[in-house]
């Protein structure tokens, strides 16, 4: 059961990768990359990491996808223009590619050379036994990390009223702003006069 | 450690955020309209966490009873006198910003807050016992003051000012983040004391680059040369009551910052961090005069100036000893004086349009115009060059005598002498003041605030000072030994 669900994150993963790249709507290509991230995060879930596959789906789906969606809609970018310097940059991309074909000979040949001795975790550092690793990580941050957790979200807070301070513009009082409650609020004896005008003079108002 | 003794411990901390939050509630509702209000409110929770710090500054706290969650604060009395620092800058910050804003219509309700949480970042960077925490607090100051340095935005010279001092700070984090990551990497703890026992047998290539590589991230925020290229920049195009801001406080917390990394963390091996201070004080003291001498812009001078200053404190760092740190505390305290003082007197000058004049030649015959805001630069002047009547001279005396007493005596005469070219400039600010003809542009009328905060400085490095010697030297060695310093 556990091969299959693998094999099936595994595939679905690395075929809307392909079709991020080859997508030629990007919009289609950002959706693709919500299916990839949607897979890793089953990936994560399979060996044990859920509060990573959480914070996947979470922060990558929920955030970032959704904000590249936006930026893609809003620039309008024409990629017919970015295609055609192809044969230009051609020499950099093989280059690029060699350079990542090494990576991969050089992370295969580790790979059958035997596992890294990383050593195990002793003290503080070991995995707590029987609990879950939401539940480990939770109860170290708001315990043993809780000042930095706190300052940590301060420190958002400041990002947050910098990105308001520096962008929001108070709106114009010229755009005509509809109250409604004064509309209805409104009676007749406050917006009109009566005057008796006498003959030849001026009404004062 | 339970909590309530930690959260006790952080009470300064705990006032300044719980205020900040609650008068940023204020600020989203009320609006502009509440600036000045909330200006006041600041200006009230800083006197609070100050009144908080100050018993353990006098007490001279110190050791294990200080430290807060399990290690990671640290609220002793160098921390503490450092905070009080912080906090005074800050607070002269805001006695002087709203006017300067509300005559460019500009005057913005979180602007107090930004300074608050500038000034609660930098108390949590002078309190860091673990890297994490000084990396926290350190972001904290940063966001702030990056927003605060742009916070004219529809001014060319203020955006600027905040794109540079953002894409150079985040470059400065960057690497100190790497020198972290390769320390913890290497040593296998991030709290200063795991740190000095790990490398208490010497270091090893790793934790060397490491050590680098932080003190590297550290001189940027302190903009000693060679890592000062942004300084004069920032300082130029920030708002005037901003560049006092960032002349002051977060050049406390950072060398308060770097004192403790370099005292605590590497207290065991000074010889390898000892040539990097030496080499980054006397780049500093040559930058800082050289540069400053062809500038016409009076915001530029003071940059350079402020760089010549980081030097002089660097020196007091090299020496490693009681008196070394205590001078360099001493030295601080004079310096924010000082400069506060400084851009007070600059925010005096404006022309009759209320347009801030920032030019050197605008300041020709000042001592006949406006002889009170002339005399009080002069003291300032004078003091900054370290001439004996005014109190400038002890900060630099005080420095290089613990420098002789380590047996650095090269360094402190080199010092010295460099300190004579930096005398050029802040004497011929002087001579244009008393000697030129008058430019008479200066019209603005003075604001009685301005005028207060600016004879308070120059009343405090006048010779007057000198009665706070014994007081302020008391509780500068006291700060000093509560550091864990290195035994020679």
């Amino acid at each position: 059961m556990q091969v299959f669900a693998f094999y099936l994150f595994a595939v679905l993963m690395i075929a809307s990768a392909v079709l991020v790249v080859m997508a030629r709507n990007p919009v289609h290509s950002v959706l693709w990359l919500i299916l990839a991230f949607f897979n890793a995060a089953g990936l994560m879930v399979l060996v044990g990491a859920e509060f990573i596959a959480m914070l996947l789906v979470i922060v990558y789906v929920g955030a970032v996808a959704v904000l590249f969606l936006f930026v893609v809609m809003m620039l309008n970018i024409d990629f017919s223009t970015l295609r055609s310097g192809f044969m230009k940059n051609a020499p950099l991309g093989v280059a690029i590619a060699l350079i990542l074909l090494a990576e991969l000979v050089f992370g295969i040949g580790a790979w059958r050379a035997g596992g890294l001795d990383l050593g195990q975790p002793l003290g503080d550092a070991a995995t707590m036994a029987g609990v879950s690793n939401t539940k480990a990580i939770g109860a170290l941050l708001y315990s043993r990390y809780l000042f930095l957790f706190e300052t940590a979200g301060i420190i958002l807070l400041v990002a947050m009223i910098g990105a308001i301070v520096l962008t929001h513009r108070e709106k114009r009082a010229s755009r005509g702003q509809q109250n409604i409650s004064r509309q209805v609020n409104r009676r007749p004896q406050d917006a009109t006069v009566m005057r008796q005008p006498t003959v030849g003079e001026g009404v004062e108002l | 450690m339970d909590l309530s003794t930690s959260l006790g411990l952080i009470a300064p901390e705990l006032v300044l955020s719980l205020s900040g939050l609650v008068l940023l509630l204020f600020a989203a509702w009320g609006g502009d309209k509440l600036a000045r209000t909330i200006s006041i409110a600041t200006c009230i929770a800083l006197g609070a966490a100050f009144a908080l710090v100050a018993p353990a500054v006098c007490a001279g706290a110190s050791g294990p009873d200080r430290m807060a969650f399990g290690g990671q604060f640290s609220a002793d009395a160098f921390a503490g006198l450092a905070k009080l620092m912080i906090y005074a800058a800050a607070g002269a910050t805001l006695v002087v910003a709203p006017r300067f804003f509300e005559r460019l219509g500009a005057m913005r309700a979180e602007f107090a807050l930004l300074v608050l949480f500038a000034a609660l970042g930098m108390s949590v960077m002078v309190s860091a016992a673990d890297l994490v925490t000084l990396y926290i607090g350190l972001e904290l100051n940063s966001l702030s003051a990056y927003v605060l340095a742009s916070i004219l935005r529809d001014d060319e010279r203020s955006a600027e000012a905040g794109l540079k001092y953002f894409v150079l700070g985040a470059l400065a984090s960057g690497i100190l983040l790497f020198g972290m990551s390769l320390t913890y990497g290497f040593t296998g703890t991030t709290s200063f004391a795991g740190i000095a026992v790990a490398t208490a047998g010497g270091l090893n290539t790793g934790m060397l680059f490491g050590l680098i590589f932080v003190l590297a991230g550290l001189a940027f925020k302190i903009s000693a040369a060679p890592f000062h290229m942004w300084t004069p920049d920032v300082y130029t195009g920030a708002p005037t009551p901003v560049t006092m801001f960032f002349a002051s406080a977060p050049k406390v917390a950072a060398i308060a910052l770097l004192a403790r990394v370099a005292l605590e963390a590497f207290g065991t091996q000074v010889d390898a961090w000892r040539q990097v201070v030496i080499f980054a004080a006397l780049l500093s003291i040559v930058v800082g005069a050289l540069g400053a001498i062809g500038q016409t812009n009076i915001k530029r001078l003071m940059a350079y100036s402020s760089i010549n200053n980081v030097g002089f404190i660097l020196i007091g760092l090299a020496a490693a000893t009681v008196a070394g740190v205590s001078g360099m505390m001493v030295y601080l305290a004079i310096y924010v004086v000082m400069t506060v003082g400084s851009f007070v007197a600059v925010l005096l000058l404006r022309d009759a349009e209320g347009r801030q004049l920032e030019g050197i030649a605008d300041l020709a015959g000042l001592s006949t115009t406006r002889p009170l805001v002339a005399w009080c630069l002069l003291a300032l002047m004078f003091s900054l060059a370290g001439i004996p009547p005014l109190f400038g001279f002890w900060g630099k005396f005080v420095v290089f005598q613990a420098t002789v007493q380590a047996d650095l005596v090269a360094l402190a005469a080199i010092g010295i002498a460099a300190s004579v070219i930096g005398a050029f400039y802040y004497i011929k600010i002087v001579k244009v003041m008393f000697f030129d003809d008058p430019a008479d542009t200066v019209k603005g009328e003075a604001d009685w605030a301005h005028t207060v905060l600016l004879v308070v400085c120059a009343l405090l490095i006048s010779p007057l000072g000198y009665f706070l010697i014994p007081w302020l030297g008391n509780i500068a060695t006291m700060a000093a030994s509560s550091l864990a310093l290195p035994v020679v």
